[in-house]
């Protein structure tokens, strides 16, 4: 198989019911999302997101994931060339399955972040054997 | 003077990205504009910064070569499925990279510095000292 060339994925900003109060940009992170019988997972992208800028909640079967991007380090510089914007994530799913919220696990690796979401037991498919 | 807000920086991004199409800067410097990883270029002295976007990416999985005043980024990005899985969305792509930014002016080679965070890449580039202007005496 030939390697594949990379394309660049174009940042699709926020599209927002509210204006917020700060003006800063927010986009939404591109993401995977794959089950098993046992756990839904989630995979976003947010580069430049540190864990301890992330938010992840459950609210009403709506799973919301919003992550802040530190401005700070591009405080003095000047842009001479640019390709790419900055600005925070938000993204937000309406979950299907019944999950066990004090099972679920976050992890944010090289600016992607993996939510392993594990199904309620009663959300788990049931073998029905025909007798 | 007040202080210097993160928040202006990102205007001053903002700013720069939509004057973009009219400037020529690294126009014809960068092999392949719009392909990946996707770069942006800040000045902080005699030093130009390039901050790459590589979400996912590991870090050993990058390769950064510098020759003359260019730097050549190229690497892969991997996601691995695990067996037996129904996928619902799959938005991230994957494949291989190979990137070149040339810049307007000479660099010192041997000082890049390049700095790998929150799938973010970081280079440093410092311009040479026989590229920095002379100042010139009157005898």
């Amino acid at each position: 198989m030939s390697p594949q060339e990379l394309q660049v994925q174009h940042k699709r900003e926020v599209e927002k019911k509210q204006e917020t109060t700060v003006p800063a940009r927010t986009f939404v992170p591109s993401t995977d999302i794959f089950e098993t019988e046992t756990a839904l997972t989630i995979v976003m992208e947010m580069p430049g997101t540190d864990k301890a800028d992330l938010d992840v909640s459950i609210e009403d079967g709506v799973l919301s994931v919003e992550g802040r991007v530190n401005f700070d380090k591009y405080e003095r510089l000047q842009p001479v060339y640019t390709e790419y914007n900055i600005g925070h994530y938000h993204r937000s799913f309406q979950l299907s399955n019944k999950i066990d919220q004090s099972q679920i696990s976050a992890e944010i690796k090289d600016g992607v972040l993996t939510l392993v979401l594990p199904k309620a037991a009663e959300a788990k498919p049931r073998r029905i054997a025909v007798t | 003077m007040p202080r210097y807000h993160p928040i202006d920086a990102l205007f001053d991004l903002q700013r720069a990205l939509e004057a973009s199409l009219e400037s020529d800067w690294l126009r014809s410097g960068t092999a392949g504009t719009g392909s990946f990883p996707p770069i942006n270029v800040f000045q902080q002295g005699d030093t130009l910064i390039a901050v790459l976007e590589v979400p996912g990416v590991d870090k050993t999985d990058l390769d950064i070569q510098a020759k003359d005043n260019a730097i050549r980024i190229s690497g892969k990005k991997a996601i691995s499925y695990p067996q037996g899985v129904s996928v619902h969305r799959r938005e991230r792509l994957t494949g291989s990279f190979d990137r070149t930014l040339t810049v307007p002016m000479q660099i010192d080679t041997d000082a890049i510095k390049a700095e790998y965070r929150d799938g973010i890449l970081t280079l440093f580039i410092p311009r040479a000292d026989s590229d920095k202007p002379r100042i010139i005496k009157i005898n």
